[in-house]
């Protein structure tokens, strides 16, 4: 099996799809001759050309309204924003245009789009590109949500993106791109909206998705040290949400933690601890838990900015006294 | 000025008319209480650019729209019927009725939709530019707009980009003076508008829009200039005859400026030449008028005839239909809330 490092395989995947489509375009700052600002789209312009592989000028609302239009007229354009954090510079674009485009227009036609960005915390880049704002994603009808965990699902998840008939917002994580993982691509894969159940246990359910799978693996190894076994859930898209594998476990472990970098309020973890509250209410030992991004900004202090996200010791000890 | 046929200045009067005669019926849904509501932007006193650039487009070209373009879909050949029914908000509309006035569109017309953000629209243009050129199609993608748009951002994006790729791209920016209750000398400096453009790279004219004849000629210059790959603008000045929206009855402006705007009428300028240059008989201008009044007409009974949209409709194609439709608060409430 070939060992294949996050950015590797997200860029095999862009290579894979445009070799096979030809109207796939990818379109953004440095995408091209510079290769993108963590590397991932490196040398696809040598092999596709500088008419599909387009360099633009930093223009963040004007490169998604042109993968609008493109996917409006026939293309299936991947827009590159560099950084999750200019989400709300292309809001208009991606909430009013692309969401409701369909839906305004009576079904007429579908915005079949990916917008490529990267979030998170990691790599002391200060508060105004260290966020993780998929609550905002996930807050729109009208748009999908992946956020690969994996170097398998960065592959698969954007393979999948570019196939979907909708648009697709497609976050990676910024500290994941150097991690590397033997993966056979050739391995069969779970269907684009389904969570992978990353380890069984019996007495906790922890559902998570993106980075904070990795912690929170780490953390159950710990907690398994002590005799507490975990379900880990990692949700892999956030629309499609996939709740009847959450429900599933929560109703036979009866004890559920939500695990997410963003900020606790009014966040992803609300939303999930909310749904499993209602649904689950019968099966549940006690309230859903939620770990979470502080309600701050991001700092560029490494201690400050470790400090502001979950990391595997709170989540084990969270763990640990709701079983106490 | 070139010379025009009777036919071709006549075909231009009577796209023209039915502009004005349909405007004129939406308002008048609108005070039958039959509209979705009274956001109503009318394009009354605009007619010569949405006859004037349409007319110098291509079937395969795109386009989209404002949040004041029942004008520029109309002169693209839209069916007024379903264009009012959406108006209405009801399910024979163009868009089931999820649209309305400012969210019209049609793929078939190449209308790729109405805005209701100002210069939301734009950039879609660059987008499907890039897909003319990408699939070596001829087709030219025209953003309509108003001043009011020239205060937003997306707009010199957009021209930088048209212009930096050389794009198959037309800016056309309908001066009616007013954003919403602002005059665009209480907007911006510079009300030359074309000579951002121009800046930027691009082919840029400003036209008067009281003569449509020279409206179709500079959209004819700016869209054959884009198509062969040089993007342009056009600015068409002319004044909006009505407040910004059905309720408005524009106080920040006075009587005396709306009876001198509303003298620079482009539809009875033009049929006034009709007349002068002895190419159609008023007679037949007066027949013209009356057959295009009774089928405007028409389209309000229409309207009125047509059903509302069926409830469980609203759940319909936010996704693609092949995908489950989001599940209702009711049903969710009934799963949760079940006895055993």
């Amino acid at each position: 099996m070939p060992e294949l490092t996050y950015r590797d395989a997200l860029r095999k995947a862009l290579a894979d799809s445009m070799a096979e489509n030809p109207d796939i375009i990818l379109i953004g700052e440095e995408v091209g001759r510079y290769g993108g600002a963590y590397g991932v789209t490196k040398d696809l312009i040598k092999e596709f050309g500088p008419e599909r592989v387009i360099d633009t000028p930093i223009s963040e609302p004007s490169i998604v309204g042109a993968a609008v239009g493109a996917a409006m007229t026939g293309l299936r354009p991947v827009a590159e924003l560099m950084y999750v954090d200019f989400l709300g510079m292309t809001m208009d674009q991606l909430a009013n245009q692309a969401a409701k485009i369909r839906y305004m227009f009576g079904g007429q036609i579908g915005v079949p789009m990916v917008l490529r960005t990267q979030g998170g915390t990691g790599r002391s880049a200060g508060a105004q590109h260290s966020q993780s704002l998929e609550a905002y994603v996930m807050h729109t009808p009208g748009l999908r949500l992946a956020m690969p965990a994996t170097v398998a699902d960065a592959y698969h998840l954007l393979r999948q993106a570019l196939t979907r008939p909708d648009p697709v917002v497609f976050i990676e994580h910024k500290a994941l791109y150097t991690m590397k993982e033997d993966v056979d691509l050739d391995a069969p894969v779970p269907p684009w909206g389904k969570a992978a159940v990353r380890r069984h246990g019996k007495d906790l359910v922890i559902v998570t998705y993106s980075r904070q799978l990795h912690y929170v693996m780490e953390a159950a190894k710990t907690l398994a040290a002590k005799g507490i076994e975990a379900t880990v859930i990692d949700l892999r898209t956030l629309n499609p949400l996939d709740f009847d594998t959450i429900r599933e476990h929560v109703e036979r472990v009866g004890r559920a933690m939500v695990v997410s970098e963003g900020a606790m309020t009014a966040g992803v973890a609300a939303e999930l601890a909310a749904r499993i509250s209602e649904e689950c209410f019968d099966f549940l030992e006690e309230p859903v838990i939620r770990v979470a991004g502080e309600d701050i900004p991001i700092s560029v202090s490494t201690g400050l900015e470790t400090g502001s996200v979950p990391g595997p010791q709170l989540i084990a000890e969270t763990a640990g006294r709701m079983l106490a | 000025m070139s010379k025009k046929s009777n036919s071709d200045l006549l075909g231009l009067y009577r796209t023209m008319r039915r502009v004005r005669t349909f405007e004129e019926r939406v308002g008048e849904l609108f005070v039958r209480g039959q509209t979705a509501g009274s956001m109503l932007h009318l394009s009354i006193g605009e007619e010569s650019a949405a006859v004037g650039i349409t007319a110098a487009m291509k079937p395969q070209d795109t386009f989209t729209t404002h949040h004041r373009g029942h004008g520029i879909f109309l002169a693209r050949g839209a069916d007024p019927n379903r264009m009012m029914a959406e108006i209405g908000g009801k399910e024979a509309g163009y868009c089931h009725g999820k649209g309305g006035s400012m969210h019209i569109a049609d793929m078939s017309l190449g209308h790729l939709g109405a805005n209701a953000i100002v210069g939301g629209g734009i950039p879609a243009v660059v987008g499907a530019g890039l897909a003319a050129r990408h699939k070596r199609n001829n087709a030219v993608s025209v953003a309509f707009f108003g001043d009011g748009a020239t205060g937003q951002g997306v707009l010199y994006e957009s021209m930088n980009m048209a212009a930096l790729w050389g794009l198959p791209v037309v800016f056309a920016c309908i001066n009616n003076q007013y954003g919403m209750g602002t005059r665009i000398d209480q907007a911006t400096a510079n009300t030359n508008l074309h000579e951002r453009a121009i800046a930027f790279g691009l082919n840029g004219e400003s036209v008067d829009g009281l003569d449509v004849e020279e409206v179709a000629e500079a959209a004819r210059r700016v869209v054959d200039g884009a198509r062969a790959g040089k993007p342009g603008f056009l600015a068409v000045s002319c004044y909006r005859f009505y407040g910004h929206a059905r309720k408005d009855k524009s106080p920040y402006r006075d009587a005396g400026e709306e009876e001198t705007g509303r003298q620079r009428d482009p539809v009875a300028f033009t049929r006034a030449r009709l007349i002068e240059r002895g190419l159609t008989p008023e007679a037949d201008l007066d027949t013209l008028d009356a057959e295009i009044g009774a089928e405007m007409d028409a389209t309000i009974d229409f309207t009125i005839a047509q059903k509302e949209p069926p409830l469980a409709s609203m759940f319909r194609d936010v996704f693609d239909p092949e995908e489950p439709e989001p599940e209702p608060v009711r049903t969710r409430l009934n799963r949760v809330l079940a006895t055993e």
